[in-house]
């Protein structure tokens, strides 16, 4: 196979420093993964459902559709950056409280997607909380418990 | 009844669930080996063809490549089946599989070629490099077409793979004393179960000469499977299940374990294979599309004289399950309803198309699509109310079915659909003239457990640990419903524990004793009772010796907050950590292996139905409110509330859970979702062509659990994974057709064919 050109790039996830040298057409995802970042799932690479939902300089992106190039210099957030065991995000802790997922495979994106919305606008509306997640693709709970917990946080619970 | 619980019945927090919002879980493509190879499927591109070349002579020299496989290097390509309880008049099915394709190819997407490379880039330059060469073959895409005898064979002489029938009283009598006739045909789409996790796993020989499949498995007894193909004892095969991305039955049959195997045997190295999501399309089975012919009488009060139905299921291009979901078809074909005079005939016939099979509601659904939009169609007939017409027709506790089951336990339905009703508060206003607001309510019923002459069995060993925790091991998968939580609840309850002190060991073929299958319903039901059985031994043993301790009898003993108490006298008290050091010192090990057999039934000798097939059901309601756009036929979905008696909830927010996602599913089957082919080519591979339901098109939902706690599972549960679906889609079918007057009766009912219903134009 013909040998590829290759990329410096140095950029923080979840501000760890990571650089890697990769090829032009490395997305972002695959970046991620293959540093070990596996908590960013692949549920379909063509940008459809959402589940490698990550926050990129302070906006939720697509990180399928994103190539790696693209977050040089940048800031990149998993949802292992949201909270800990012992110190959960009050997001994370209203997804447990509320049941907001089953087999939880869309949570990591969902969460993103949800904290993105929650900065930029603290107090949205269910329909807001709705076009906010649309991006996100979950099969299992019908979405009323996402939109539950996501509206209870807004509210200030879980804090 | 209401028992006053610790645990059971609770919103509980799982365990699990903290490690999924903290991203920790390790699903079966997160998992990584040292020198690990990557696969792919080399997929054959014609829909029946016979393959006249096969030359990976290339791909096999590609630089890091370290295999290619064809069906002449797998040891046991082909198998034979005999499917238990088929039907007479089809004779014994032998269903026939083959791993990789030697000759003919049946559907589009058939795999017929493995490639293994040191990366997946790799393997994939190899999949250009194979050369297939083939021979097309005549064809049949169309079910009905199918049955002709001019029509293709796909196997063997005979496109009909099962028949199932009900006879019960005389329909010729019954129509007679009907008022009111109503026949109509439906039809129901191909759904693809999109569950968010693609199929993967990683495969690897381990050094003790295993083969070890570690993937997303909804039945980890398909070591037994592998160990066919491969041809090795069924002691060298593992299968370790992950925490499952979503199965809903698209995990069900084999996917990538036979293959992973397969490559990890040949090679010696670790493997790992992940479907894309467009192979997820065109390689993995898919819901059964159903033409169903339905005729059913009513005299002027609403009370049903007969009914009589013709359904045909498209198979698909090979067996799989299609006989069994054939048979619950027909069971559930009548509805929850007592009808004296019942003619049913129900056949699955192959077809070119991609293979059908497993899918959460499995065969029962598709009718509820057709008994519920009858039973609406009756009520406007008669200017009955629909609910009223369904009340005079439910089954009651002792009611024998057209199947001739006993409906043993009990019948909430009243409750469920009035609930449900209610729950949809005022009706909206139209947001314009040219939109109009209808409502729909569906009944169903559907059976949890599987078919009782399968002789279903689930294992579960429990043991108490000297800290006071307990250990469960249990072959069950969790497929995200939350089935190992269930156990924890469970056990906890028993032992006086809380959840956090249950640690439970699951779904791994050689250190799990084996549960069955995350299917039918079941898990709940089976390994719940398994798991009640198993921790209420392990508590006899501590309350022995705790009794003795106390001074006091057994029978008087509680065991809560890690202290075992007496009733009668609460001062009579000991840790539960001392009674366990004692049992341990005496040699009286806290732990107990149990076995929960479902109720044995002979094997069905009839092609008609006239024995209990199942060991219960499940009754619930759903009801819609939708506005309909009459220019453009789109469907907007304004209210929803489900109301099933799931006898008891273990979990509510887990069994809440259920009936919202149930509903959601169930609104894609109604309103968006078919998979298209085209002469066998599949034309919606990708989730931006195949559409499944957003947060923007499923409105608030509102659950309500009924307990009767009538249920045959532990503390009195039903099952709730397949019936929170199978209403779903009949109620939002009913309510486009109170909206705009017209029936639809070819789901989904997409604008188009709303637009083409209300011209009185039929558009397939």
């Amino acid at each position: 196979m013909a040998k590829t050109e290759t990329y410096n790039i140095r950029l923080t996830v979840n501000d760890r420093p990571v650089s890697a040298s990769i090829a032009a057409e490395t997305t972002l995802l695959d970046f991620l993964r293959e540093q070990g970042f596996i908590e960013v799932k692949r549920g379909c690479d063509k940008g459809d459902c959402g589940a490698c939902t990550v926050i990129l300089e302070g906006k939720a992106v697509l990180s399928c559709l994103t190539l790696a190039l693209q977050a040089d210099g940048c800031k990149v957030y998993t949802v292992k950056s949201l909270g800990t065991a012992e110190n959960m995000h009050p997001l994370q802790k209203a997804f447990v409280g509320h049941e907001a997922l089953q087999c939880g495979f869309c949570t990591p994106g969902m969460l993103l997607a949800a904290k993105a919305l929650l900065d930029s606008n603290p107090h949205p509306t269910r329909g807001e909380i709705r076009e906010a997640i649309s991006g996100n693709l979950c099969r299992c709970t019908g979405y009323q418990k996402i939109v539950d917990a996501i509206e209870a946080v807004s509210k200030g619970a879980y804090r | 009844m209401s028992t006053d619980y610790s645990v059971v019945g609770k919103r509980l927090a799982g365990v699990d669930e903290k490690d999924k919002v903290l991203g920790n879980i390790v699903f079966a493509d997160d998992f990584v080996m040292p020198g690990m190879l990557h696969a792919k499927v080399f997929r054959a591109t014609k829909a029946s063809a016979r393959l006249k070349k096969l030359d990976v002579g290339k791909a096999r020299a590609l630089p890091g490549v370290a295999c290619v496989l064809t069906a002449a290097d797998v040891p046991h390509n082909e198998s034979v089946k005999n499917v238990v309880g088929q039907t007479t008049e089809v004779g014994l099915l032998e269903a026939k599989h083959q791993v990789l394709v030697r000759e003919r190819v049946r559907y589009w997407g058939e795999p017929v070629a493995l490639v293994a490379a040191e990366t997946s880039k790799i393997a994939m330059a190899a999949l250009k490099l194979i050369v297939a060469e083939y021979e097309d073959l005549p064809a049949v895409f169309d079910p009905l077409e199918a049955l002709k005898p001019s029509a293709p064979k796909i196997h063997g002489n005979n496109n009909v793979i099962a028949s199932w029938k009900l006879r019960k009283g005389d329909v010729a009598k019954g129509f007679a004393e009907a008022d009111v006739i109503v026949e109509n045909t439906y039809r129901t789409p191909r759904q693809e179960h999109a569950h968010l996790e693609p199929e993967s796993g990683v495969a690897w020989v381990d050094d003790s000469g295993v083969v070890t499949v570690r993937y997303a498995a909804q039945v980890i007894e398909h070591y037994r499977d592998i160990a066919t193909v491969l041809g090795l004892p069924e002691s060298r095969v593992r299968v370790i299940g992950t925490l499952i991305g979503g199965g809903f039955g698209g995990k069900e049959d084999v996917t990538v374990e036979v293959f992973l195997a397969l490559l990890a045997w040949k090679t010696g190295r670790p493997v790992k294979l992940t479907y894309t999501r467009e192979e997820m399309g065109y390689g993995r089975h898919k819901r059964h599309p159903y033409v169903l012919k339905y005729r059913t009488g009513a005299r002027k009060d609403g009370t049903l004289t007969a009914m009589e139905a013709e359904i045909v299921s498209d198979a698909g291009a090979y067996v799989y399950l299609s006989p069994w979901v054939l048979i619950y078809s027909t069971v559930h074909s009548t509805g929850p309803y007592l009808i004296p005079n019942v003619k049913v005939d129900a056949r699955s016939v192959l077809t070119n198309n991609i293979m059908t099979s497993a899918f959460r509601g499995f065969g029962g659904m598709q009718t509820v699509v057709a008994y519920e939009a009858q039973m609406d169609e009756l009520a406007a007939r008669l200017g009955l109310d629909p609910l009223e017409l369904r009340k005079k027709n439910f089954l009651k506790t002792g009611d024998v079915t057209a199947s001739y089951q006993e409906i043993t336990s009990e019948v909430r339905l009243e409750e469920c659909a009035r609930k449900a009703l209610e729950a949809l508060g005022e009706k909206a206003v139209a947001s314009s003239p040219r939109r109009k607001v209808g409502r729909g309510l569906a009944c169903c019923w559907q059976s949890y457990g599987r078919m009782t002459y399968l002789h279903d069995t689930a294992n579960c060993w429990v043991n108490l640990e000297m800290d006071g925790s307990a250990v469960v091991r249990s072959g069950i998968p969790d497929l995200g419903g939350g089935q190992r939580e269930s156990l924890r609840a469970i056990v906890a309850e028993v032992l006086g524990l809380q959840v956090q002190e249950v640690h439970v060991i699951s779904t791994d073929s050689q250190v799990t004793p084996l549960a069955g299958t995350v299917t039918a319903t079941r898990a709940l039901y089976m390994s719940g009772n398994a798991a009640k059985l198993a921790a209420e031994n392990v508590r006899r043993i501590v309350a022995e010796k705790a009794a003795e301790m106390l001074g006091v009898r057994p029978e008087v003993l509680e065991f809560r907050d890690k202290t075992v108490f007496s009733r009668e006298d609460q001062g009579k008290k000991l840790a539960l950590t001392d009674a366990i050091k004692q049992c341990l010192f005496q040699g009286k090990v806290p732990q107990s292996l149990d076995t929960f057999r479902a109720p044995f039934t002979e094997p069905i000798t009839s092609d008609v139905i006239k024995d209990p097939v199942f060991p219960d059901f499940t009754f619930g309601a759903q009801a819609a409110e939708v506005e309909v756009d009459t220019e453009t036929g789109e469907v907007k979905v304004l209210k929803w509330a489900t109301a099933y008696d799931v006898g008891k909830a273990i979990n509510l927010n887990r069994v809440e859970g259920q009936m919202e996602g149930g509903a959601a599913q169930g609104l894609g089957f109604g309103l968006m979702e078919d998979y298209l082919e085209k002469d066998g080519l599949p034309l919606t591979w990708n989730l931006h062509d195949y559409l499944i339901p957003t947060s923007r098109d499923v409105p608030d939902i509102k659950s309500i659990v009924i307990e009767s706690e009538s249920g045959k599972g532990p503390f009195g549960a039903k099952g709730i994974g397949e019936p929170s679906i199978s209403a779903a889609g009949p109620a939002v079918a009913n309510a486009v057709r109170d909206a705009i007057g017209v029936r639809v009766s070819h789901l989904p009912i997409t604008p188009e064919r709303v637009f083409f219903a209300l011209q009185g134009r039929e558009k397939a």
